[in-house]
């Protein structure tokens, strides 16, 4: 009745998530909920790869998810540490209202 | 040394160690030894230094390659590959970090926020860099383009006072964070595909399943959206005119330059590598992203007011060319993006240091109107800028003639005549806006009378960037034979 859970199924989940993140990125205002759905990304980027490395049987793929791991980390601190720059200046996090240049 | 680290490894790794470590001994100094505001000059020697000894280890393997007549060395397994084409980039690197801490000391002081990070942000950016243009593994590869990028990130957001560099970086940020997300998941495809993430096995195993495997063209397409992101070109250009404008002028240059030439790099790895085998798919792709770049960078140019805009354009535009030589693919071509790429590092860089010495603590200097005049306050500024401008504009005896007489070569050899047209007649459009910036400095008489700042390191960057573009262009033989044994194969 139920069928094993196969690389495939990762797979499909893993786009999912690239989706959902994408449509974050692109129609949220918030900074904040900007880069929760960037981080959405890499981690279906991290799904895929553990699919993979579990699918080949090698454990490259993990230590690339380490990596991705880690580099999500630092991009987020960089992230935010920008944002509250900016908001010290400008009080606000949403998106459409930083506009001293023009997109 | 054991099996996981031998002195070969060690070998090829020393600029990129150097590099790490003259960036956190530059944080730690920073407030050890230099806790006055007024000594944070001294930083840049010590920047200079750790260039200075990482060319040294660059030119030891350069030499070896010589000596040994080999074309590359492999270290730790075949993640990094020192080859022609890696030591290439990374001369172009040392030159662009080297230009760059010159003249942050003076225009950072200017603008009120002259911190010690900013140099080993250029150092650390300088290592990512010296990954992106050696790795030949997607882990490492990855890792140089987030190391470089987060610095830039930092350093256009450095002026923490002004919302114009707030902006800017959370632009950039956002963008770029997006972006790579979407090159990661390439990246993750493409080790879905092959089992590997060495550069050399991914391209066997897409050899063997044929171009049109749908699992392919996801791979190629989400790699390409994050190395076009990096390189600027449109669509994904949205962030270069905000990010060139809002950060400090000397990062700008270093944005322009550094990460350019270093996103180059990585591109013509992917592209010239592991994407070979699908050229069909991406050859039309990237000539319509390049046709679309010189169309937008060029006239979107011609409307501008702020001399950073307009440049930033202008790099876009030039983004365009330099794919033109990758969508030929023969080895002129090849040996055109090289020396193009070499070209506009330094004419570029030129371009942003006049507008960076222009900037004084009341007024920003960037707008077309501050120019007015400038060659009866300082004739030096006025006819260096005219030089770069030129050579932007590819109008010979200038170096910019001979990056682009080698695209259009190519583009000739390999019959997209099409294309080779197109890129001949957006010269004409360039020309027009670049001589805006030419009459407002030679023409408009003289609004403002205060004088343009000055010091010793913006007078060594300019005679150097100066230099090189007149040098390129009236004996560009010993460029052009290096660039000949740099190519990628």
């Amino acid at each position: 009745m139920f069928h094993p859970i196969t690389t495939v199924h990762y797979l499909v989940l893993s786009a999912a998530l690239l989706l959902v993140g994408t449509i974050g990125v692109l129609a949220r205002r918030n900074i904040v909920i900007i880069l929760m759905s960037i981080e959405l990304i890499l981690n279906a980027v991290n799904i895929n790869l553990i699919a993979f490395s579990h699918y080949f049987q090698q454990v490259t793929g993990q230590i690339f998810a380490i990596f991705v791991i880690t580099v999500a980390v630092a991009e987020a601190a960089v992230g935010l540490g920008i944002l509250i720059a900016l908001f010290q200046n400008k009080e606000t996090v949403l998106a459409d209202e930083v506009d001293l240049l023009k997109w | 040394m054991s099996q996981y680290y031998t002195s070969v490894d060690h070998f090829v790794l020393v600029p990129a160690i150097l590099l790490a470590l003259f960036g956190c001994a530059v944080l730690l100094f920073d407030f050890l030894l230099f806790p006055e505001p007024r000594q944070r000059k001294y930083l840049v020697w010590f920047v200079a230094l750790g260039l200075v000894f990482t060319g040294g280890a660059l030119w030891r393997q350069q030499h070896f390659l010589s000596v040994q007549k080999i074309d590359s060395i492999t270290a730790f397994g075949g993640t990094l590959t020192i080859d022609g084409f890696a030591l290439f980039f990374n001369w172009i690197f040392l030159a662009a970090s080297l230009i760059v801490a010159l003249i942050s000391y003076k225009y950072l002081e200017t603008a009120g926020e002259h911190q010690g990070e900013i140099y080993g942000l250029i150092l650390l950016a300088n290592c990512g860099m010296f990954f992106l243009a050696a790795g030949t593994d997607l882990i490492t590869l990855f890792i140089g383009l987030e190391l470089m990028a987060l610095c830039f990130y930092v350093m256009v957001g450095f002026l923490r006072g002004d919302r114009r560099s707030n902006e800017a970086a959370v632009k950039y940020l956002l963008l770029g964070a997006f972006s790579s997300g979407f090159l990661v998941y390439g990246f993750s495809v493409l080790y879905g595909l092959s089992g590997s993430t060495k550069l050399a096995a991914i391209r066997m195993a897409l050899e063997s399943r044929g171009a049109s495997d749908p699992l392919v063209i996801l791979a190629l397409v989400t790699v390409s959206v994050g190395l076009l992101f990096k390189i600027s070109a449109v669509p994904f250009h949205m962030w270069a005119p905000d990010a060139y404008e809002g950060a400090p002028t000397t990062v700008t240059a270093y944005l322009a330059a550094g990460s350019k030439a270093a996103s180059f790099a990585f591109l013509m790895r992917m592209f010239m590598g592991p994407l070979a085998p699908s050229r069909e798919l991406w050859e039309p792709l990237l000539a319509v992203v390049a046709v679309a770049s010189m169309t937008v960078g060029n006239f979107a140019a011609i409307t501008q007011s702020n001399v950073k805009r307009l440049l930033a354009y202008s790099s876009i535009s030039h983004a365009g060319y330099i794919l033109l030589g990758l969508i030929a693919g023969n080895d002129t071509g090849v040996q055109g993006v090289l020396v193009y790429v070499l070209v506009y590092v330094f004419m570029t860089m030129g371009a942003f240091l006049v507008v960076a010495a222009l900037r004084r603590k009341e007024m920003l200097g960037e707008d077309l109107e501050d120019m007015a005049g400038l060659v009866h306050k300082s004739p030096g500024y006025a006819f260096l800028m005219l030089i770069f401008l030129l050579s932007l504009a590819g109008i010979p005896p200038t170096a910019g003639f001979i990056g682009k007489y080698f695209i259009f070569l190519s583009l000739i050899q390999t019959g997209h005549y099409v294309l080779a047209v197109i890129a001949t007649l957006y010269v004409a459009v360039a020309i027009y806006y670049y001589f805006r910036i030419v009459r407002s400095m030679f023409i408009s008489p003289l609004t403002d009378r205060a004088p343009a700042a000055t010091s010793l390191g913006l007078k060594l960057a300019l005679a150097v960037t100066g230099l090189m573009t007149l040098l390129i262009g009236i004996y560009p033989e010993p460029f052009l034979s290096l660039a000949q044994n740099s190519l990628l194969r």
